[in-house]
């Protein structure tokens, strides 16, 4: 992979994070008028309040407010937590993890059904299995994240109780882990009975996330596989004698990723967004469930933190996007 | 793009008539909510709480979908819930419409500085997960109807003006707009009255994804309790309700669920089936 396009692609990253922080900064600094009011039950007291303003340096100048909050930022000092009494950086790399497994599992998954649904669409072409595969993913793409875990907690968890639909694990488990990354690292030690439990607690969340990935990208596959399929390296394929299945796997597949990549990049950026909702009804405890927390109990610096956590992990999704499609495009040399 | 002479093949496109009629049905309900339900949705009555729906054998038959917690008749609820529903889509998408069109035709029309400066602004704001700045940008602003149309406004602009942005980069360089040019229409007259007609057909379809869209994040925010006041009866908020007795009665969730979906479902038809029938590429 050319470096010099991944050094512009990272110095373009740069004024992005900026002006996240300036949006950040001005939506919950500046637009409520006063954060200090935001953070104090009504009828607190004058010198409360000033005594607050000074705490958070409220009392300088705004640009000099900006300022001392991004050295804090690239310093890795977020604050404190109002409503936790903790360091909000910790708070927040204690529960990342949780969503990070959550998310990932959510996307091994959504690739691997949307490549099968979207290859077996291709492949059928105009037959029953285009048909249904179609029918699924407009379902998928149309009804949100949001839905797709009610309704799972509805038929899975209640009429037909089949799934835990609240927690990360089973309360009732006796294991110290070393690490955050639970599922990992119960992978790692060789403890499959707690590994299972998380895995349970994990299926509903994950396919509520991996739905509309899944729909999205077994829709953006078929096209593209249908595409490639009409190209002349394919009649060269199919004029040397190979099977349709060799031809639609190997051939017409590898071509069809590119498009397919850039394009579920996007959507996974929404299903890193979707966690915030998922976890907060399945009750898992990761930073999108701290994120409503956060609001609900008006939690300025852990807000903050959180929105610009999310902000930086979306720039980061993208960055690896953008360099995969370049990786595997072997028709693009970027400069 | 299309031709706006075509707008009748919106007729005979089949998934976009089933998209107006639930559209136009969602409507009728908001308009007339208070001739068809058949109690006053905020009326509480202890005694009578947590009825069962019309297909339990000991349900009352004047309360069709029974009643939740504190007795209210759930039908009457859901009912004035599709009134909240249709004013939010309606005034959000329109009001996202207008920011984010104005904001992509200046991008895509007139290039330059302006360009980079909305097309940096839109990067930044992609870089935020939509639902997680919406529930914040509620809570900032307070809640309200007001403050959950405002949180979408500000949220979703970003969707109309990169798609304008990038239908107008297309048309600017059509014959018609050199033709403008030559006979020396202002720049101004040329963005408004020559290439937004032509964008109109893009338009539309956006607007009743937006619509769907603002359905749902108005159910997210009263369900993260930042929308109308809480015993207003809102489809999210009755999910929200509804999620505490789901051991109970599971429909209190599942009908207000459903509301939705099938509200969405259909305003997702309709924006397919205009896309469909206003595309030429694709209506060939």
């Amino acid at each position: 992979m050319p470096l010099g396009y991944i050094g512009k692609r990272l110095a373009m990253a740069i004024p992005t994070l900026f002006g996240v922080a300036v949006v950040v900064f001005v939506l919950l600094r500046v637009v409520p008028g006063d954060p200090i009011a935001m953070m104090l039950p009504p009828g607190a007291r004058a010198d409360d309040i000033e005594r607050l303003r000074a705490l958070y340096g409220l009392n300088h100048p705004i640009v000099e407010q900006f300022g001392r909050w991004l050295l804090d930022l690239v310093t890795g000092n977020f604050g404190t937590s109002i409503s936790l009494h903790q360091g909000v950086f910790g708070l927040i790399m204690s529960r990342l993890p949780a969503t990070l497994e959550l998310a990932l599992a959510a996307l091994v998954v959504a690739t691997a059904a949307g490549v099968l649904f979207g290859v077996a669409a291709a492949y059928w072409r105009g037959r029953w299995p285009e048909v249904a595969v179609d029918a699924l993913t407009g379902l998928g793409m149309a009804i949100p994240d949001f839905l797709w875990a009610l309704l799972l907690v509805l038929a899975l968890g209640v009429l037909l109780p089949v799934l835990p639909i609240s927690g990360r694990i089973d309360p009732r488990t006796e294991i110290s882990f070393v690490t955050e990354f639970y599922l990992a690292e119960s992978f790692v030690r060789g403890e499959f009975a707690v590994a299972g439990s998380l895995l349970a607690h994990m299926v509903l969340p994950v396919a509520a996330l991996a739905l509309p990935l899944t729909a999205a990208i077994s829709r953006i596959l078929k096209g593209a596989i249908n595409e490639a399929m009409s190209q002349d390296y394919i009649l060269m394929a199919r004029v040397k004698g190979f099977s349709k299945a060799r031809i639609v796997w190997r051939e017409a597949l590898r071509n069809a990723l590119v498009p397919a990549v850039t394009l579920s990049g996007v959507q996974f950026t929404f299903l890193i967004g979707g966690t915030v909702l998922v976890e907060r009804i399945f009750g898992y405890p990761g930073i999108g469930n701290m994120a409503i927390g956060a609001v609900i109990d008006r939690d300025l610096p852990l807000i903050q933190g959180i929105v610009l956590i999310f902000a930086v992990l979306f720039i980061v999704v993208n960055l690896l996007v953008d360099m995969t499609y370049v990786a595997i495009n072997p028709r693009i040399r970027h400069g | 793009m299309a031709d706006v002479a075509q707008w009748p093949a919106v007729l005979r496109n089949g998934r976009a008539l089933l998209g107006l009629f639930v559209f136009l049905l969602l409507f009728l309900v908001a308009a007339a909510a208070p001739l068809l339900a058949p109690h006053d949705p905020l009326e509480q009555d202890l005694v009578n709480s947590f009825l069962p729906p019309f297909w339990r054998p000991d349900a009352d038959p004047q309360f069709l979908f029974g009643t939740d917690s504190l007795g209210r008749d759930i039908f009457s609820r859901l009912i004035y819930g599709a009134r909240i529903a249709f004013i939010v889509a309606v005034v959000a998408a329109s009001l996202v419409c207008v920011l984010g069109t104005m904001l992509g035709l200046l991008s895509g029309y007139y290039g330059g500085w302006i360009d980079t400066g909305i097309s940096r602004l839109v990067d930044v704001w992609m870089s935020f997960p939509p639902v997680l700045l919406s529930i914040v940008l509620a809570a900032v602003i307070g809640a309200g109807l007001q403050a959950v149309i405002i949180a979408i406004v500000v949220v979703d602009w970003t969707r109309f003006c990169r798609i304008v942005r990038a239908e107008v980069l297309v048309q600017r360089e059509q014959d018609y707009v050199t033709a403008a040019l030559t006979m020396g229409l202002g720049r101004p007259h040329i963005m408004l009255r020559e290439i937004l007609p032509n964008i109109l057909p893009t338009l539309a379809v956006l607007y009743s994804l937006e619509m769907g869209i603002a359905i749902i994040v108005e159910a997210i925010l009263s369900f993260v309790g930042l929308s109308v006041a809480s015993d207003a009866p809102t489809w999210g908020g009755l999910i929200q309700e509804g999620r505490l007795y789901i051991n109970q009665a599971w429909w209190l969730l599942a009908l207000p669920v459903g509301c939705i979906i099938v509200t969405v479902l259909g305003l997702n038809a309709l924006g397919d089936g205009l896309r469909e029938s206003l595309d030429p590429v694709l209506r060939r």
